[in-house]
């Protein structure tokens, strides 16, 4: 018997990063904006989603959006009165979408091509933990978090903070029954993720909301990295 | 929790480099796995362990150690203007000055480095 070692130095996800950066290319090519959504269940990423579809469509914008859930296309249905395209990934048990699923659901979206949008939303799989490993070739990744969630957050999951390009806070208009202390919230996202762009939001009321389509619009014609 | 996939996914890796080693290698069976995981690659090591032992069954690499080397965050400083390693994962500043860093250099790690494995000698199969 001789034992030796094998050198792999290899990627575990590695199949899924070649895809992403696929991805990447095409939505490149297409000159698409794509955004990654992600947060935990309930933080409010359909709620906001359906706001930013329906105001980018009031403003000529051609916008749509992949959603994801373990199960029921709810969320497609509900952002589908925005006049949006959306499509439903049911994912069936997994905790988060992967390069693959977008790639199969792009394919044969009937009536949607990239090259006809301005921006694609990838609604991911509420979750903080697993998504953070999946690149999905999206330019921007959204982490989400609620004032209901605790400002402590971004240091319980560094990993999918840190890995984010904006943040938003979500459900502002309950920050003053819930007690949110904004200051040590907004301190603990800079902490894991230091200079990211919060914006902070309310679904309900409408608040932050300018700004948000502002930087969207901005990222658009790529004056933001 | 996508420990498993990553654990399936490790085990499919580790069979098609067996498939693709010499002759001389064929019936050789895994000893040990080696995989380099940075603090940021959002998996556990203990649910990895506990997934390798089911993932592997029936499969060549059955019985086989898995060895997570956990690899700490480095981020570049731009003050000091060097690489600098973290610890943990709670605050992303310089340890040296203070400066907080969003250059990520190390940490997202998620790699087979290797793997041993047992190769049967020619002689010892004859007999």
């Amino acid at each position: 018997m001789t034992t030796r070692i094998v050198e792999l130095r290899r990627g575990i996800l590695k199949k899924n990063d070649e895809l992403a950066a696929e991805l990447r290319a095409s939505y490149a090519a297409a000159g698409v904006l794509v955004l990654n959504l992600v947060s935990s269940p309930g933080t409010g990423k359909t709620a906001l989603l359906e706001l930013t579809l329906k105001e980018l469509r009031a403003r000529g914008a051609r916008a749509a959006a992949l959603v994801g859930d373990l199960e029921t296309d709810n969320d497609a249905r509900r952002l589908r009165t925005s006049g949006a395209p959306v499509r439903q990934i049911n994912t069936h048990g997994i905790c988060h979408l992967d390069a693959e699923m977008i790639g199969k659901h792009l394919d044969g979206w009937e009536g949607v091509a990239l090259g006809g949008l301005d921006y694609l939303f990838i609604e991911n799989v509420g979750n903080l933990v697993c998504p953070s490993s999946y690149d999905l070739g999206e330019k921007i990744r959204v982490v989400l978090l609620s004032v209901t969630e605790g400002e402590d957050k971004p240091l319980k999951y560094p990993t999918m903070f840190n890995s984010a390009d904006a943040a938003v806070i979500t459900k502002m208009d309950l920050a003053g029954p819930c007690g949110f202390d904004r200051e040590t919230a907004l301190k603990n996202i800079n902490e894991i993720r230091p200079g990211i762009r919060i914006f902070e939001t309310s679904a309900k009321t409408g608040a932050g909301l300018q700004e948000w389509l502002g930087y969207l619009e901005e990222a658009r014609a790529g004056r933001i990295i | 929790m996508h420990e498993l996939s990553i654990v399936a996914s490790i085990v499919d890796t580790v069979t098609e480099t067996l498939a693709a080693l010499p002759d001389t290698s064929k019936g050789a069976r895994v000893v040990e796995v080696r995989l380099r995981v940075g603090a940021l690659a959002s998996v556990v090591e203990d649910s990895l362990q506990f997934c390798f032992g089911i993932a592997t069954e029936g499969t060549t690499l059955e019985g086989s150690r898995l060895v997570v080397n956990v690899l700490p965050v480095v981020m570049h400083c731009e003050k000091c203007d060097e690489d600098v390693e973290i610890e943990g994962v709670q605050s992303f500043r310089c340890p040296k000055c203070g400066e907080p860093c969003s250059d990520l250099r190390q940490g997202r790690e998620l790699e087979i480095e290797a793997i041993e494995i047992d190769e049967i000698d020619e002689v010892e199969e004859k007999i």
